[in-house]
Formats: structure tokens, sequence, C-alpha cells
């Protein structure tokens, strides 16, 4: 599966350093993104699931180098992101994007649509002018389901599913390959989600979109994902098909996760067999030693609490991240 | 949904606020407070009336009349005249277009200098951050009248001198205000979106971060306005600022420490004093009201 | 435990059936065994006056609550379902608030009644002695419910030292009982505890116990579960379930998730735009959704089991509540629309004793799911 892959994640690696004191000196460190390695194949769509806190947004915003990673490889197309200089960087950034949970504060409110979406394309010689510039909004933005007429208007004059559609379409005016949609749909109502995962699949199909989609609502990751990753405190615990992660997961917090989200069906009610897990997620700050998730696994046993398990691939393209994988 | 019907919808609308562009909402809202409707409208008299009535009146600030000192108020003499026989109507306008130019000059600068810093402190961050920030804390714990006493002691009272006493002390506020503001509006995700779209740091500050902090610096700058007022006529009504003859409602209210002025002559001292309170009361009323207009969350 | 709960309500459902009837806007609920009703609400209407327009946030809203039943309200954002539960403690802000129609009953008390001829709201004082002690809210945000600065033992306790009249020692010794309850490890530790330093499942927990100290006979439940994760959405749920037959209180669950509804509830009211447009017992309204919205809400959400390449969609965007469309405020977004659901708004239809439905297209034999009609 790697020998097509546009996007190569290698033990990456972000810690967020713990300040203290008046000297501002560095006591510990957040590791929300500790070693996690995937690849994403061309014009597929990979799906990032896991819990607040897991480190499944950092992961999206390390890998366009929104933030600094601490260690690891991102190997975009051949090209090393992380070692890139900046002014490279800065032309490179046009093939990948990212699309924000929050359509409010994701869209500067001074601005017109017509200059938010295509102010990039100046900014990259895309467009020669601001006649064509305009021209080119409005096109992207009717493949994104607005009118024309709403190039001229201000974001507050927008729903938050059209505003979703307004960051879709900032995404796609640079001609990106590869998208980051963090939660993107999280933030709006049942009836606006599907419009929007709808859209985003339309728009794969029509320019061979490659997607890492991070989601925490499972169903939404299920729907649209080809391969799924699990993240758990930093760690990606389980990586795979979709196919295997939902009907054949391994670990045990991939199961509780998937048995957790709560079903359709009122006369399941009662009678499916949940895994309720105790307590809470653990901080990134102060993680378990071990494997992170011994401390809520129910099949927890001393090894778990000392070594960190290796992430070992059972079948060709299936990882899990568990000492007892086999025996589960 | 056609051209023409959009276009029919919009007249129908007109006074929809979230039809308005961003200015044109504020403006929507600010006009909803009566009260500060009306010192802005009593502002701009009192500002109309400081650059018009000066070139307009037959009198000059400078033509002194022994033989009309100490006049009440009359037909000739509005206001009536003070200690020298100088028309206090006209004194009182051109008082006031001194003081209010003072302090729109004042503000000015010392908005365009703290943006200027501000910006730069809260966008890079790091150690320019720290250099901008240590400076304006020092201005900050100056001892503002000793300060004055000193510098007008050495170079002298002028305006020029004045303007840049106030300018000194008081970019620090602003640059302070900018600063937080750029901080918290740097980690919205629309800046983040710049970052990954790759739009260089002048546009980024430029055009999207300015506009959105441009609002609270309005704000600023007309509570500042009063404050500036304030300062200057306490300045030169201490002697500390604008030197006689040149007038300012400062100094023209200088004669009431006299007791005799105060007793027996209310027109030498009540206008200048008036003219300070409604201005100070308009920028202060206009201001609030521009805030909540801006931002109707900040209210409460 | 599920057993014994799922046998006293179906013990409930037996007395009921025939008994009850749907209370229709503006007609006294004659029929209806009223000692089983604990909150009926009719007609209810909460508005709010702005610069921009008056916002129909609840318009002309009728549900009711059984005893021990636990009643689910659903619908997306703006819809109403907040307003509707804040208008019944009457917490909702006035102004820019104001009541402006409809009657509620709660448990025999008339709590308000507002018509042409009369404009009667119970007094503060009463209301607040059902606030909290007969009614009890448990909010979305643990954050910001609970007061940082006071220990949890003193949050817990305040109210029932208020309202049940407890010696300082004896609503001590309750909130330890009581997080017990909601299976808090360690309570008398915990009871000790300033809020900020529990998770946001262990806050949401402190809340229910909170709203449990006065046993309540009502608890709204106002999107308890959306700001947790999945797992321990997962663990919050399964608690409440449990608590459901320890405690003998009606809720009122409001969510916008329809999955947790079907967890969680025996009746669904589905808002839109400020009206009820179906209600139903749960399965029903699962197994044969009758109004358009409700069958696009359902079929909307991709559910773990699907394996469609599109996702059923309900164009258009939630609707602006100061503009509302005139007639049935979904017509436009329904694939049913006539031209009389652009005129007028549906009658209220009832198809059993308990599922009803707002559409003009219900014809007595119900709305099929599949294809639209062309007006």
């Amino acid at each position: 599966m790697s020998d097509t892959a546009l996007i190569r994640v290698k033990e990456l690696k972000k810690y967020f350093p713990i300040q203290a004191g008046v000297v501002r000196k560095t006591v510990g460190h957040v590791k929300a993104v500790d070693g996690i390695t995937f690849n994403i194949e061309r014009g597929k769509t990979m799906g990032l699931v896991g819990e607040s806190g897991c480190g499944k947004s950092t992961t999206g915003r390390t890998m366009l180098r929104l933030l600094k990673a601490t260690d690891g490889e991102v190997i975009f197309d051949g090209n090393d992101m992380l070692k890139m200089e900046k002014s490279k960087l800065r032309e490179f950034r046009t093939r990948m994007q990212i699309i924000f949970q929050d359509p409010y504060s994701s869209l500067n409110p001074r601005l017109p649509v017509k200059d938010i979406v295509g102010e990039a394309m100046l900014q990259h010689k895309i467009v020669p002018n601001k006649k064509e510039m305009k021209e080119r909004v409005i096109e992207i933005i009717g493949k994104c389901g607005l009118f024309p007429e709403q190039a001229l208007r201000y974001p507050h004059q927008f729903s938050g599913g059209q505003r979703q559609r307004i960051c879709i379409a900032r995404a796609l005016a640079v001609n990106p390959e590869f998208i980051v949609c963090d939660e993107a749909v999280s933030a709006l109502d049942v009836s606006i989600q599907s419009q929007i995962i709808n859209l985003l699949k339309d728009l794969q199909d029509e320019m061979g979109l490659t997607y890492l989609f991070i989601s925490h609502d499972l169903s939404v990751v299920k729907f649209i994902s080809d391969d799924v990753g699990v993240m758990y405190v930093g760690h990606l615990v389980e990586y795979g098909s979709r196919d295997k992660i939902f009907a054949n997961p391994i670990h045990p917090y991939t199961k509780a996760l998937l048995s957790a989200a709560p079903s359709f069906d009122p006369k399941a009610k009662g009678k499916s067999k949940r895994i309720v897990m105790e307590g809470d997620v653990p901080s990134p700050a102060n993680p378990p030693s071990g494997c992170r998730f011994h401390t809520r696994c129910p099949h927890v046993e001393p090894i778990c609490k000392e070594t960190v398990p290796e992430n070992r691939e059972l079948e060709p393209g299936h990882f899990v991240m568990c000492h007892k994988a086999e025996s589960l | 949904m056609s051209n023409a019907e959009n276009a029919v919808v919009k007249v129908k609308k007109v006074k929809k606020e979230s039809e308005l562009s961003y200015w044109g909402s504020v403006f929507f809202r600010f006009r909803k407070k009566k009260m500060s409707m009306f010192c802005l409208i009593l502002m701009t008299l009192i500002v109309l009336g400081c650059i018009f009535v000066p070139i307009i009146s037959p009198h000059t600030i400078t033509s002194t009349n022994v033989a009309n000192m100490n006049q009440p108020p009359s037909m000739t003499h509005i206001l009536g005249t003070d200690e020298l026989g100088r028309d206090l109507f006209i004194r009182f306008f051109h008082g006031g277009r001194i003081s209010l130019g003072i302090a729109l000059v004042v503000v000015v600068i010392e908005c365009v200098i703290g943006v200027i810093l501000g910006c730069i402190a809260g966008f890079y961050g790091k150690l320019i951050d720290t250099i901008i920030m240590r400076i304006c804390e020092i201005l900050m714990s100056f001892p503002f009248i000793m300060f004055c006493i000193t510098v007008v002691g050495i170079f002298g009272n002028s305006i020029p001198i004045l303007i840049f006493v106030l300018v000194f002390l008081g970019w620090a506020g602003i640059a302070r205000i900018v600063r937080g503001q750029i901080l918290s509006l740097r980690e919205l995700e629309y800046m983040e979106a710049c970052e990954a779209l790759g739009i260089s740091d002048i546009k980024r500050i430029f055009k999207h971060l300015l506009p959105n902090v441009l609002a609270y610096v309005i704000v600023f700058a007309t509570l500042g306005m009063a404050s500036v007022i304030l300062v200057e006529t306490a300045l030169s009504f201490l002697g500390l600022g604008v030197a006689p003859p040149t007038p300012t409602w400062g100094n023209m209210i200088q004669p009431a420490n006299q007791f005799i002025v105060l007793s027996t002559r209310w027109w030498i001292w009540v206008p200048p004093g008036v003219g300070i309170f409604l201005s100070v009361m308009c920028f202060n009323i206009v201001g609030d009201g521009l805030r909540d207009a801006i931002d109707p969350k900040m209210k409460r | 435990m599920n057993e014994n709960l799922n046998n006293d309500l179906n013990n409930v459902d037996d007395v009921d059936i025939g008994a009850m009837m749907v209370p229709e806007s503006g007609m006294p609920a004659v029929g209806q065994k009223k000692e089983d009703i604990l909150l009926d609400v009719k007609g209810l209407k909460t508005f709010f006056h702005t610069d921009n327009g008056t916002v129909r946030a609840v318009n002309d809203v009728d549900f009711y609550v059984r005893k021990g039943e636990t009643l689910g309200l659903v619908g997306e954002s703006g819809c109403g379902k907040s307003i509707s539960s804040m208008s019944i403690t009457r917490i909702v802000e006035t102004p820019p608030g104001k009541y402006e129609g409809g009657e509620i009953t709660f448990d025999g008390k008339t709590l308000l009644r507002i018509n042409e001829n009369e404009r009667y709201l119970l007094p503060e004082k009463d209301m607040r002695s059902i606030r909290g002690n007969d009614i009890s809210f448990i909010f979305q945000e643990p954050m910001t419910s609970l007061n940082p600065v006071f220990k949890i033992s003193k949050q817990i306790s305040e109210p029932m030292m208020l309202h049940r009249g407890m010696t300082k020692k004896e609503a001590h010794e309750e909130s330890i009982r009581l997080l017990d309850l909601v299976r808090i490890p360690n309570p008398e530790r915990i009871v000790d505890e300033y809020p900020f330093s529990l998770s946001g499942g262990m806050r949401q927990r402190v809340m229910i116990a909170m709203a449990l100290a006065c046993e309540p006979k009502l608890l709204i439940a106002d999107e308890p579960t959306t700001a947790l994760d999945v797992t321990v959405q997962a663990q919050v749920l399964e608690l409440m379930n449990d608590l459901k037959s320890r405690i003998n209180a009606s809720i009122i669950f409001i969510t916008h998730d329809l999955g947790v509804i079907a967890e969680m509830c025996d009746r669904v009211v589905v808002m839109y735009a400020g009206k009820v447009v179906e209600s139903s017992p749960i399965e029903e309204l699962f197994e044969s959704p009758q109004h358009p919205y409700t069958q696009g809400l359902i079929a909307s959400k991709p559910d773990m089991a699907t394996t469609e390449k599109r996702l059923h969609v309900i164009p258009g965007n939630v609707p602006d509540l100061t503009e509302l469309p005139g007639g049935c405020p979904f017509h436009p977004r329904c694939y049913k629309v006539t031209e009389r659901c652009k005129q007028e708004y549906p009658p209220t239809h009832k198809i059993t004793d308990e599922h009803i439905v707002s559409c003009w297209e219900y014809n007595g034999s119900g709305i099929s799911s599949e294809g639209g009609e062309e007006a």
C-alpha cells in the first residue's frame, strides 16, 4: 500500500513544553503526538479518530507545519515537509490545505467572500489580476454550492453550513492535492453535516483530492474514510483499512470506542453488550507508563504497565499497538 | 435565486442589520443609542463652532481693550471680556480649537505609534515583544506631573513640548491594547488558514489583523480624546501647558484661582469649564456607545 | 435492573393506552388521566424581541411528560428545544424574551397561563421553590455550571439545606451518598475537592448529583453529554439509564443527537423552527417516521451500519427565526412541498394515540418516505 502513498508520516512527534516560574523554565512536556507512523495514498481518505486531547488535531497541524514538529518525518510526494526552507514552503503550501471545525472563527469577518477565497490566488499568482480572480472565485464557490452574487457578501451574512462551504472554497482556491479536515463537520447541525460530507465526497471524486479526516464521530469517519487510524493519548493504537477496523477491531480501546457510539436502534437499548470503560482519558502531560491504555484496559497485564507495546503489523496493512493483540 | 429576485429582496430589507457591511452594522447599532447619538451631535456642534466661529467673528483673540475690561456678557461681547478687555466669546472657541486640536494630534500620533509597535510586539512575539512591553511598563510607571514639570522646566512650555509629553507617556496604553488583541486574534483559525495558504506577513498584518483591531483603536481614541483634554487643561491650569496669550480652555479657567474672579466674574471661568465638561462627557459617552456598537457582547 | 425498569414502564403503558389523548392546541385535555401527567405544556409561545425583529423561538408548542417517563426533545440549533424547557421553569431572560401565550401545568399547579383574557404567571417566590426542588436542571457545560470557588460538598449541600431543611452535617453526608449514587470513586475525598480538579465526565456526574439532591419530580437535562467524549458519554448515559429506575423522576432529555435519544428516551418530540412537527413513542419514530423532516433527520446521519455511497440530504439551511417562511416553516426544504404548505400551517394529525404529526401530506395512511411529489 505504500508504493502509491502521497504522504508518509514517520515517527512524528510533537511535544509542547510546560513552562513554569518567572524565568519560564521548561519543567516538562505535553506529549501531544508521540511517535506516530502512517501513509495516505493519493486520492484516498484517511480517518483519524480519538477522544479530545488524544493529539489528532495536533497531528494534522504538525503535518502541515502549522506547528513545528519535535521529531520525525513528513514526506509529501517525495519532499520532506519538516526540513523545507521557509521560502520554498510558502509555495509548497498551496499543495496542502486545512478546513477547521469552527466555521465562525475560521473566516475573517472584515473581508467579503471574494477576498477570503481569492486572496491566496493572487498571492501565489494563480490568477494574473483581480478580474480573473473574481471569475475564478465564482467558479469555485459555485462548485461548493454557493451563488455568484454571494461572493460580495460578508461572513456574518451566512449560516454555519454556508460558512463551512466558504472555508472549503478557500482551501480549493489554490488547487491543493491534500486537505486536512479538522473536525470539519462536528460543529454543524445533522442535516447540514450530511450536505458537507457529500460535498467533500463529490469534490474528492471530481478533483482527485486526498483527505486526512479528523473527527471524534465514528459514524462519520466510517462513512467517509478508506483507512482509519485510532489515536489514544498521542499514540496511534490501531491503524488499517476501514473495513478491518470497523468489522474486526483488535485493540481494546478501538473496541470500547466502537461500542460506546450510540446506536440508532432503540430496540437495541439495554441489549447491546457495551464495553463501558472506567475512568477518564489520562492527561498527555503525564501519560501512564508502558501502554497508555493500561489504566482503563479490561485485559491489562503486568507487561502493559512496563513496556510500550510495539506497533505490529498483524495482517498486511493492519497495525496494532498492543502486547496482547494476537490473543484478543 | 436569480439576480433580479435578489435585488428585490435587498430593497425590501434595507434596514436589516445582517444585510449590512461591518461598519454599516456598527452604525446601525450605534444609532439606536439615543444618548450616544445626542452626544455625537453635540460634539459635532462644538467642533464646528471651534472651526468656524474664529473665522467669522469680528474680534481677534489678542486685541486688548483696556477700556472694555471685565465686561459682563453683552450684545457686542456675547460672553463678556476678560481683565485685559479681550472678547471671551472668540477666546472660548479659539481655546476649544487649541484644546481639541492638541487632543486630536496627540491621540492620532499615539495611535499610530501604539498600533505599529503593538502589532509588531503581538505578531512577532518573543524577544521583540518582551522589549516593547517592558518599555511600555516603564513609561506607564513614570510619575506624570513630575515628568511634565521637568520637561517644561528644561525646554519651556509650548504646544509642541506639551504634545510631545502627552504622546511620550500615552502611546504605551494603546500599544498594550493592540498587542493583546493581536495575540488573541493570532490564535483564531482564520489566521492559521492564512498561514496554511502561504499569505505573506505584511498582508496578514494589514489585511487580516489590523482591520479587526481598528474598532478597538477607534474606541480607545475617542475615550483617549476625553482624557487628553482633561490632562491638557489640568496642565495649562497649572501653567505647565500652553502659555498665554494663546488661549486654551485650561488656561482660560486659570483666573478663577483669584477669589474675586471666582465670586464675581462668572463669565470668565464658567464657559471654558462648561466647554471642558461637555466635550469630555461627549467623547466618553460616544466612546462607550461605539464600544457597545462594535462589540455587543462586551456590554455584559 | 434494566429489565425491572422496562417492566415498570410497560405497566404504565398498559394503564395509559386508550386513556391518553393528544393535547391539541387550545383544547383542554379531556379524558386524560390527570394523575399520570406530570407536566403539561399547551400552546406555549416564547418570543424574543430584538433589534432585528421578533424571534419566535417557541411558537405554539404542545407536549406533556408522564410520571416516570423520559421524554426526548430533539431538533437542530435554534429549533426552540432549550427555550421550551427554560420557559417551563421561567429562566428565560426577560427582556428580550417574553412569554406570549400558552399554559403550563406542573403536578397540578398552573405555572403559567397566558391568553387574550388573562396573563397569569406563578409568583416568583413560588417559582423559586419549584426550581431546584421539584424541577432541576442539568446543563451542557459542566465547566461553567459549577461555581469554581466553592467545594463540591458546599455546592451539593446548599440546595438541600435550603429546600429540604437539612443541617449542614446531614447535608454533607447526603452529598457523599449522592456522589456514591452517581458512581464517583472515593466520594468522601471528592466531596472536599474544588470543581477544577475534576475531569469533564466527573463534573457532569457532580451536576447530576446536584440535580438529584432535592429528589426532584422532573429532571431537565439540556444536552448533558454533548460536551463529553464518546466513551465518557457512554458512561454518563449508562449512569442516567440506571438512575432512572432508582429515582422516581420524569426526565426531559434535550439533545440534537438522535443516537442518544434512541438510547435514553421512551417518547420523542421533534421540533423544527419553534414548532413541534412530530411526537411519537421511540420505536415508532425510528421505524416509521412520518414528518419529512424527521425522515430526513434520521436518514442524513450516517449510521454505523450504512453502506451507501452518499448520504441522504435535507437541502437548504436552518431558517432564520426572525423571518420564517410562511405556512409550514419546513416547506422550503421539504421534498413533498405543495402550494398549500406555503400558505397555511398544517393541522396536527393523530396517527396512533401517542403518535402525532403536523404535515399536510399526512392522509391517514402515513407519508411515504420515498420519492417526491410536484405541486
